[in-house]
């Protein structure tokens, strides 16, 4: 019997396919993220937007707050950990989190190194902007991938501009030869491996979501047009009018992104969204997505 | 022969891949015309409580209920047992309910119990079979044929032409269990 494999590990990744991931920062907007048909809950101290707003350091959620959250719903539960923090994700594993999200949303504990993911029995989903990004974390072992974005903006204008860079990128790859991988990999600071994986199959090897900045069923739909298999969306949610309108239809959108009546349908009387942030606006050392 | 995949959320492409290997025309199945002409349809892992909620919403639950209990043959993987067991022991709600069997959700743990291994199952000799937070059998109806066990608890069951496993022979790339389901569906 194998447990925490690769294979155990990247399988339970295809299982999200074509669902939403939520942050909650409660057992209550737990409860409303399962009802709503999410496929897994993220367990937070604060969504990105009021982390934004708060400043300061950012760490990994209280686990008194994590087994709240894990006692009130039936889905899998992920939880962040700082980039680099070894120990905050041994106490993840510890605790049975389902995955563990090594975010940019956090302030970052290494300044070297991501976590050698390699080393958990647990999965973990990273952030990228593009391919080169989106290789080393996959390098380091992480079993999903998902667009940085600009997380706590409402703004989807960043998770677009990073799946078009990584779809840009990846088209790129075929028809190249070893010779031509390997520069490319030196320019994209891409392990070559992975980029020849990613070339055979002619996609990422891991299930890639879209996040950062998603609030409308629109936005989930747009991101599902441009290749995302499934969204998380963190503040776009619970930081909305009518948290529990929005949830179920952004879960509906995000299975029907192709089909505009029902879009039209789901959209139409959610009341006010989030409050969203034009990215411009945003000093350059408080983008998340450099991290 | 023309097999449904439920593709509201899930590894969809994954059971598509291996009805392709195995001849048949796979059809994604997200709206209640597609299930039109179809010699069956796979029920897929991912949650069970999103892809109901979302087949409840949509409209596409009642069709396709009334289309299972009329005799569609299905194959169910994971949380596709869970949506076609009668009862769920540990959940308020059950959903097709059309196999006599009571299931535990998510009774093989959180995900760092998630496992890799081989059942012995009856006419295919040994699968591999992962299994991910995985519903286990509590209850066998009397109709209901047990297939493989996992110790001595039952993992894949049939009752006529409907089949379901705990595990996710469709992560595995042996094709065996779905070659099993097809014969079921003509």
């Amino acid at each position: 019997m194998e447990k925490g494999t690769y294979r155990v590990k990247t399988g339970f990744a295809e299982m999200f396919k074509g669902g939403v991931i939520m942050d909650v920062t409660t057992a209550e907007q737990a409860r409303v993220a399962e009802e709503a048909g999410a496929v897994a809950v993220m367990a937070l101290e604060r969504v990105p937007a009021d982390i934004r707003a708060a400043g300061g350091v950012a760490r990994m959620a209280d686990p008194k707050k994590i087994k709240e959250i894990q006692a009130a719903v039936s889905i899998p539960v992920m939880a962040k950990v700082r980039i680099g923090h070894i120990a905050e994700a041994r106490i993840l594993e510890a605790l049975g989190v389902d995955f563990i999200d090594e975010s940019e949303v956090l302030t970052p504990a290494d300044p070297f190194h991501h976590i050698d993911k390699w080393q958990f029995k647990v999965p973990f989903v990273c952030g990228c902007r593009d391919l080169g990004e989106a290789a080393r974390r996959i390098s380091e072992g992480a079993a999903m991938i998902r667009t940085k974005g600009e997380a706590g903006t409402g703004n989807v204008v960043e998770a677009v501009r990073h799946m078009r860079i990584l779809n840009d990128q990846i088209r790129r790859l075929s028809g190249m030869s070893r010779a031509e991988l390997a520069t490319y990999g030196k320019e994209l600071g891409a392990p070559v491996e992975v980029l020849e994986l990613i070339q055979e199959q002619g996609r990422l090897p891991v299930v890639n979501f879209a996040a950062g900045g998603i609030a409308t069923p629109a936005d989930a739909a747009l991101m599902r047009l441009l290749g995302a298999d499934g969204v998380f969306v963190g503040s776009g949610i619970f930081k909305s009018e009518d948290p529990e309108k929005r949830a179920k239809a952004i879960v509906l959108a995000c299975t029907h992104y192709d089909d505009p009546q029902l879009l039209a349908e789901v959209s139409a009387g959610l009341g006010e969204a989030m409050p969203g942030l034009a990215i411009e606006e945003i000093p350059e050392r408080e983008l998340m997505q450099h991290r | 022969m023309t097999i449904g995949v439920l593709a509201v959320q899930g590894d969809v492409r994954e059971h598509l891949r291996v009805l392709d290997r195995l001849g048949a025309t796979g059809r994604p199945v997200l709206r209640p015309e597609h299930l039109h002409g179809l010699a069956g349809i796979v029920l897929p892992g991912g949650e069970s409580t999103a892809m109901w909620r979302i087949m409840a919403r949509d409209g596409l639950a009642e069709p396709l209920g009334q289309a299972l209990r009329e005799g569609l043959p299905a194959f169910g993987t994971c949380a596709g047992m869970v949506l076609l067991a009668r009862e769920i022991t540990n959940w308020p709600e059950r959903f097709f309910g059309v196999i006599d069997i009571a299931v535990e959700r998510n009774a093989t743990g959180r995900q760092v119990d998630s496992f890799a291994t081989v059942v012995s199952a009856d006419g295919l000799g040994e699968v591999p079979a992962v299994f991910i937070r995985a519903p286990l059998v509590r209850r066998v109806g009397s109709g209901v044929e047990v297939l493989a066990r996992l110790g001595d608890q039952p993992v894949m069951v049939r009752q006529g032409s409907l089949l379901a496993s705990s595990f996710h022979p469709e992560l595995t790339g042996d094709v065996r269990v779905h070659e099993y389901f097809l014969a079921l569906c003509r």
